[in-house]
């Protein structure tokens, strides 16, 4: 097996072997290796190209903290991500991995001319760069910076797996299962309760996998994590490995992704909780920072909480040559571990005088212990070979070999989810980091996360925050090296000429840093942006400290003085899969279909998107085009009958004793008025006066109406409704029922409407002295009782045929069959609005926009003035609302009989730059054998008969203001 | 998203309402009647509160009714909840 092995590692079964290929050559692993650790185990170390430099990376973390080692991950045909983090991939057998950002290979890379260039690249390039001259930006400068910017490939294909969500609630919510976040979810569960406890790692344990000689409860640590699965399970405690805490929302929600499977298939891949949790215990842990000196991201360097968890988890030795660089215990034990496992290791420490005990341990251990000095710089083209020491940046150094630097420069707390539930971070000077504040949320941060450091104190703090007794925590032994100890945030001198890297995704530099504050950058949000460090997909885990401490120092002042960036969510990189869940494809958005949907579909009819409803628009015969197809359909319903599909049309039953008092208070009009068996056409208004809806109105007994909306509309006119009714006329009895979905509506109008409707409508006379325009009667049409509404949206003699839902079919199919035959046809959405628009017929938000009164579009009659209140009535009385000069309902005729474009404006041509109005529909009309148009057009009734022009692209096109119903003025075909 | 306590339903998840405005905004008794600016400060005038603000939401996706919360503006915390047509002073604390 391979070389850097070690007998350790409780992530992988070694009893299996299996291999995935990079960039083409086959590596093998073990069963839970991660690509980082399968890697580093064939002594791999060289893993990526940096975004900017393209400077040859390796893994710096071992975790979610990677900023280096991104790849490019199939895991099958269609099954391609980019920008995986290989140390969060498990390997799987024949998985394909290849490298980013670099061009031919990850060896020999072209980008790498960067590196060279840089000193012409710094902080702030692109905006100093290209900004002149102004015509390259499109086609020189954008081009080559698209190119260049962005990390790996998108992937090209529809996601082919499955993603689910669904909630989940408890009373407890603990995130992080390290030691802290153990104990708490054991107190918690002793407490009872509902208790969920999530990790983001492929198993349980966290920082305690790490601490193989630890013991806890009399037990090591391994088997204390054994021990506490197995209670936590029994205690019924939901537990969720490879499940990331992403998003901490208002009311305690926090968002979960969990990664289900890596295979994908028939199986979920992942799924988002969304847990609304009574109180949640942040265990998240902590993050150790690089330590900022030149050439400090050479494949082989890395942080020396990394090396710990390759050899512990993996069994993977990083190095045979091992050097650490540190300013604080913490790394001690890892040098101890390491030494133990094979390795030579040399420990450097800044510090003059460590404590005796862990100078004594690391002589027994083997390893050799520098006081005193600090990393000034490396070297090594893909691997680090060697690394320069001495005691200050500019004092004589010495070179130490090595095939692995670690890197101990402190930890940092993580307070992303504390942040974003709304606390405050405060800066804690003995442990010189930010820590959890005051917050309003249910919530309290346990362990590292809060800035404890020992074992036993994580383990006690895990406990009392889970609710437990302090007395009764599990007991640690706490040796000093299971500690970590603060340490102050790296400040590198100035004056390192080398690249000294913060931000090892962003390729920002501690000069990139001082740059930008010698260029009047203060706030950290600007530094922020302007450098981009921690801007990156690992949003600054390991930089933001190191950063903000360089530019303290070089604005001269504290850290808390110079303040911290605000932490959003996702606290990691999470896929569209996860968020989107099943809402994708057909499921994105709900399909209103109406229950003649399938007699459309079978017509051959091209179908609009209105909301969600699904409407034929036209009926393409072959040949037809949409302006062929409803020509033909016009002349139908002009000449002989037309069949229309009208149940979008929103429907409302309004019942009750005070039914006709309220729709006098909510429409326009007075409806208290209309008999019994007579509809009306309403007007709704909003309480500034203008059209919100309209509709017909028909009175089915004293205390029963059925109101009519828009098909748009619906949804808003009863909730206006129910506005009203409940908090404003409360003392009204009268109640609403939606009824839209309930009625299937069939529009039949034209001039032989009245004779098919004779041969198929049982118990009504048809005749219009018995049954005149504007009226409703009840009958049966194929033995279903029918309403039937005598009202026309066409200009011709109409009837809508109202039947419940579940029986439309065959009251639609005999009434087919009976225009047929009467030498009609089917008609759409589309000759509709041609057909009405010939009338002068408006459509709220067609010709509306929000700031037309009734009076604008000519319906001034249909407000009843003289009644005391109504909704709109007060505004409509404003001296504005009467103004003669606003804009008003016209039809425009083109001189050169061309169509015009809606939204187009309309003009005088004496003035063309000032606008009169707007063209609010236009369409070609058989009828009228020419084009026209509707427009609203300031005092547009005082200018009828005058001629105008309407500015086109092709310069003024000359129109003649007319009348806006064209067709039929004197309405004698509605009573045909 | 906000934990909503309906003073019909109990307490139930923001995507189950819809907001509609500021609270207690009184339409004059005699609408037709009033002055011009009274009328326009019931149609636009509204407070914009920093801290606590009653507002409107409606449980539209359950019982159907219109009632008040109480929400800080700064904190985006629901405060308290109360049906509609009861002043808020007398509101405060449990419902």
């Amino acid at each position: 097996m391979s070389v850097f092995r070690t007998a350790g590692g409780d992530a992988i079964d070694r009893s299996r072997t299996i291999s995935f290929s990079f960039d083409g050559t086959r590596i093998e692993g073990h069963p839970g290796d991660t690509i980082a650790s399968a890697l580093l185990a064939n002594g791999v170390h060289l893993m990526g190209r940096s975004f900017k430099y393209h400077r040859p990376r390796g893994v710096l973390g071992a975790g979610t903290e990677e900023p280096n080692a991104l790849v490019g991950v199939t895991r099958g045909p269609g099954r391609f991500e980019p920008n995986q983090r290989a140390t969060l991939v498990p390997i799987t057998d024949g998985m394909v991995v290849e490298s980013q950002n670099r061009s031919p290979s990850l060896a020999r890379d072209i980008g790498a001319v960067n590196d060279l260039l840089s000193a012409f690249i710094p902080a702030g390039f692109y905006y100093k760069t290209f900004m002149w001259p102004r015509s390259f930006w499109a086609k020189v400068y954008e081009p080559v910076i698209r190119r260049a910017a962005g990390l790996g490939r998108p992937p090209e294909v529809t996601d082919p797996d499955r993603y689910a969500q669904r909630w989940a609630h408890c009373e407890t919510l603990v995130v992080g299962a390290g030691p802290a976040g153990l104990a708490a979810a054991l107190a918690a569960a002793d407490a009872g309760g509902r208790v969920i406890l999530c990790d983001e790692g492929e198993t349980i344990g966290g920082r305690l996998r790490d601490m193989p000689r630890a013991t806890i409860d009399g037990l090591t640590a391994g088997k204390w994590i054994v021990q506490a699965r197995t209670r936590l399970e029994n205690a019924g405690v939901r537990l969720l490995t490879r499940t990331t805490a992403y998003h901490y929302g208002i009311g305690n929600l926090v968002t979960l992704a969990q990664r289900c499977t890596d295979a994908g298939g028939a199986r979920t891949r992942e799924r988002q909780w969304m847990v609304r949790a009574g109180r949640v215990i942040i265990a998240i842990g902590s993050i150790e920072r690089p330590i900022v000196f030149p050439n400090n991201d050479r494949p082989g360097v890395m942080l020396a909480s990394a090396a710990a968890g390759f050899l512990h988890r993996y069994g993977v030795l990083v190095g045979r040559h091992i050097v650490i660089a540190t300013q604080h215990d913490s790394a001690y034990r890892t040098a101890i571990d390491l030494a133990g496992a094979g390795a030579a290791v040399t420990l450097v420490d800044r510090r003059a005088r460590p404590a005796a005990d862990l100078g004594e341990a690391c002589s027994a251990a083997g390893v050799t212990v520098i006081t005193g000095h600090i990393p000034i710089d490396t070297r090594g083209r893909l691997r680090v070979s060697k690394v320069a020491i001495a005691p200050a940046p500019d004092a004589a150094h010495r070179w130490l070999p090595c095939d692995a630097l670690l890197m101990a420069g402190g930890w940092t707390p993580s307070v992303h989810l504390h942040s974003q539930s709304g606390g405050k971070v405060a800066w804690d000077a003995q442990s010189a980091a930010f820590l959890p504040g005051t917050t309003l949320a249910a919530q309290v941060s346990a362990g590292t996360c809060r800035g404890r450091v020992t074992l036993a104190d994580c383990l006690a703090d895990g406990w009392t925050a889970g609710g437990g007794n302090g007395a009764s925590a599990p007991a640690a032994d706490d040796r000093t090296d299971t500690g970590m100890s603060p340490a102050e945030p790296d400040a590198h001198p100035e004056g390192a000429r080398r690249k000294a890297f913060v931000d090892f995704q962003n390729d920002v530099t501690a000069k990139d840093i001082r740059l930008a504050v010698r260029e009047g950058f203060r706030s950290v949000e600007h530094l922020k942006r302007y450098t981009t460090n921690g801007m990156a997909t690992d949003q600054g885990r390991t930089s933001n400290i190191n950063a903000l401490a360089i530019a303290a120092q070089a604005m001269g002042q504290t850290i808390p003085g110079t303040g911290l960036t605000t932490f959003r969510a996702p606290y990691s990189p999470t896929t569209f899969g996860t968020m989107t869940g099943f809402t994708r494809g057909r499921l994105f958005d709900p399909v209103r279909t109406t229950p003649m949907h399938a007699r459309a579909v079978a017509a051959g009819a091209v179908f609009e998107d209105v909301g969600q409803w699904k409407r034929a628009r036209f009926f393409p015969r072959p040949g037809e085009d949409m302006h062929a197809a409803t020509a033909r359909e016009c002349i139908s319903v002009r000449e002989a009958v037309g069949l229309f599909d009208a149940s979008t049309l929103g429907k409302i039953e309004v019942v009750g004793p005070d039914a006709a008092a309220f729709l006098d208070l909510l429409y326009a009009g007075r409806l208290s008025t209309l008999a019994v068996g007579r509809c009306r056409y309403a007007l709704m208004l909003r309480e500034d006066g203008f059209i919100a809806d309209d509709g017909v109105i028909a009175r089915l007994a004293t205390d029963r109406f059925h109101v009519t909306t828009t098909s748009g509309g619906a949804a808003s006119v009863l909730n206006v409704m129910e506005d009203f009714r409940q908090t404003e006329w409360p003392d009204l009895r009268v109640w609403l029922t939606s009824t839209t979905e309930q009625w299937a509506v069939a529009g039949v109008t034209g001039p032989r409407a009245r004779n098919v409707l004779a041969a198929l409508v049982e118990g009504v006379d048809l005749s219009s002295d018995a049954f005149p325009h504007m009226a409703v009667r009840q009958g049966r049409i194929a033995g279903v009782p029918v309403r039937i509404f005598r009202v026309s949206f066409t200009g011709e003699t109409g009837y809508e045929i109202n039947v419940p839902a579940r029986h439309a079919l065959p009251v639609w199919d005999a009434v087919a069959a009976a225009v047929a035959a009467a030498g009609g046809g089917l008609y759409g959405t589309e000759a509709a609005h041609v057909l009405r628009a010939e009338k002068g017929y408006i459509i709220v938000g067609q010709e509306t926009d929000g700031t037309a009164t009734p009076d604008d579009v000519g319906l001034g009659k249909m407000v009843a003035a003289t009644k005391p209140d109504f909704v709109g009535k007060r505004s409509l009385m404003r001296a504005a609302m009467r103004d003669p000069d606003r804009k008003q309902l016209v039809a425009l005729l083109t001189a050169d009989r061309s169509l015009l474009d809606e939204g187009t404006q309309v003009v005088d041509p004496a003035s063309p730059r000032q606008s009169l109005g707007h063209v609010s529909s236009t369409y070609p009309s058989v009828t009228l054998g020419r084009p026209f148009a509707l427009a609203m057009v300031h005092g547009g009734r005082s200018l009828l008969g005058t001629k105008l022009a309407v500015a086109t692209a092709a310069g003024p096109v000359a129109v003649d203001v007319v009348d806006p119903v064209l067709y039929d003025p004197s309405g004698a075909r509605l009573d045909v | 998203m906000l934990l909503i306590e309906c003073p019909h339903c109990g307490p139930r998840a923001e995507i189950e309402f819809r907001y509609s405005g500021e609270a207690h905004m009184v339409r004059p008794a005699a609408a037709a009647a009033c002055d011009d600016a009274t009328w326009a400060a019931y149609l636009y005038l509204r407070d914009n509160v920093r801290g606590e603000h009653a507002e409107r939401w409606r449980h539209t996706h359950g019982c159907g009714q219109f009632f008040n919360v109480v929400r800080d503006t700064l904190t985006d915390r629901v405060v308290t909840t109360y049906p509609a047509g009861h002043a808020r002073s007398a509101a405060g604390g449990e419902i």
